[in-house]
């Protein structure tokens, strides 16, 4: 996937009030399948199985013994009674490995099906109406799946996304993504790259691999306790359930000129922090991101300053998702 | 990326770093050139030095942003800030649609106009970007 097609801030843009796509064919998927599937994912994610029901999508983490985060990903119930979930590139090898190597105590077996898929998501207030005029049979609901034909081809549409907006994940051989694409194209869906896929996710405040989420970072702090059930007793929740982490990831804006970029140190009147994301928030149009920060300095709201090199800016922690702004009630 | 077509004007002087000079005897016009810009994507964000500062010939003075990432500007040439684009602070995008005109960074009083001479004209410049 190219950083841009047309422009990261028309792409955005186009996600927001009408429909983008994005080739992410890049991310990679583990397929678990066997009698004791469930279990070995339950004791492998931090979210509790049990819950994903059929035809069902899940987000989680998967952590070490320690509770550092191994991946974040999307975990979904096939027809067919088996698993896919979909990894992040970098991690990809990592996990599978991981999760691979965890199976042996159970009569479950974990492929590697990256080469298998293509992914497309489709995302944005026109998305599923397009999807739609090009697909034979209902889409499914928010974090629901269906597996019908779009263009012709047998695809797992997965009504999930990265972007805070509708939409839905496109999953098929990568032999049909290129017609997929193209029907899209048609519909008036215009492609979309990773500059505007970061700053999407980015004001929807949600994390990103590598940038707010870590092996040094567990997932209390990050803010992800709540897809974290300890009670199921997967790797890592002993260590979170002792943890009392000193700092949390919170969503913060600029008040004055300038763009934070991860990395940048923050002052604030309980101590430092860091930031992990930094952009300009094309809707907002000013500097926003998300940084690590003392947990008395988290409440919306707080003055905080972030040393962009060497050039201090005035920012204030924020609601999420930074976008669409949280209305008062 | 950008829309506007490849071009280098003959009039003026250009650095390695993809900088451009405009001479008006002492004074000159600093900006990033068409090859810079397009690099770069699309501005979001020009923070100008004061007016008053010294820019040092090779130094970065001065940073341009796009969405992804941040890049230092080198000045072609020493001296003095005596103007700044007031323009770009509220239309940064115009460093794209228009690098050698409403685009331009910084104006200065020459120091040494002998570092000149050390200046690309505009074909030593082009057959930089071919090599």
């Amino acid at each position: 996937m190219p950083v841009q097609y047309q422009g990261v801030r028309a792409e955005h843009e186009c996600v927001r009030t009408k429909a983008g796509m994005f080739d992410v064919s890049h991310m990679g998927e583990v397929r678990t399948s066997g009698p004791q599937a469930e279990e070995l994912l339950q004791h492998l994610l931090s979210n509790d199985l049990a819950k994903l029901t059929d035809d069902g999508a899940q987000y989680s983490v998967l952590c070490n013994e320690e509770g550092g985060v191994l991946d974040d990903l999307f975990t979904y119930r096939l027809p067919d009674g088996a698993f896919l979930t979909v990894t992040n590139a970098s991690n990809h090898q990592r996990d599978y490995e991981w999760m691979a190597g965890h199976a042996g105590d159970f009569e479950a077996e974990v492929q590697d099906v990256a080469p298998k898929y293509a992914m497309l998501a489709v995302q944005g207030p026109l998305a599923r109406g397009a999807v739609e005029d090009v697909a034979d049979g209902a889409l499914p609901e928010r974090m629901r799946t269906a597996t019908i034909p779009v263009a012709g081809q047998e695809t797992l549409v997965c009504g999930t996304g990265y972007t805070g907006e509708d939409g839905v994940e496109l999953l098929m051989a990568p032999a049909h993504a290129p017609a997929v694409w193209d029907a899209l194209l048609a519909q008036g869906v215009k492609p979309a790259g990773l500059g505007a896929r970061d700053t999407l996710r980015l004001e929807a405040c949600f994390h990103l691999y590598g940038n707010d989420l870590s092996l040094q970072r567990n997932p209390i702090e990050a803010g992800l306790g709540w897809i974290c059930k300890l009670d199921t007793q997967f790797i890592g929740s002993d260590a979170l359930r002792d943890a009392e982490p000193e700092q949390t990831l919170v969503p913060f804006v600029f008040t004055g000129p300038g763009i934070p970029r991860q990395g940048n140190p923050v002052s604030t009147p309980q101590g430092a922090g860091e930031v992990t994301s930094g952009t300009l928030s094309p809707c907002l149009n000013t500097g926003a991101g998300l940084a690590y920060l003392p947990k008395g300095a988290a409440e919306p709201g707080t003055e905080i300053e972030v040393d962009v090199r060497g050039k201090p800016r005035a920012a204030v922690v924020a609601q999420r998702p930074l976008y669409p702004p949280k209305k008062e009630s | 990326m950008s829309d506007v077509p490849e071009s280098y004007p003959e009039d003026l002087k250009y650095h390695p770093e993809h900088d451009w000079a405009r001479i008006e005897g002492d004074e000159a016009t600093f900006g990033i050139t068409w090859y810079a810009q397009d690099a770069l994507g699309e501005v979001v964000f020009y923070d100008p030095p004061e007016v008053g500062a010294t820019v040092s010939k090779d130094q970065a003075y001065t940073e341009v942003e796009s969405v992804k990432a941040v890049s230092d500007v080198f000045a072609p040439l020493s001296g003095e800030v005596t103007a700044v684009n007031d323009k770009l602070g509220d239309s940064p995008e115009l460093i794209n649609s228009d690098p050698y005109g409403d685009g331009w960074l910084v104006k200065v009083k020459l120091s040494d106009t002998a570092e000149l001479e050390s200046l690309l004209e505009v074909g030593a410049y082009k057959e930089l970007l071919s090599s």
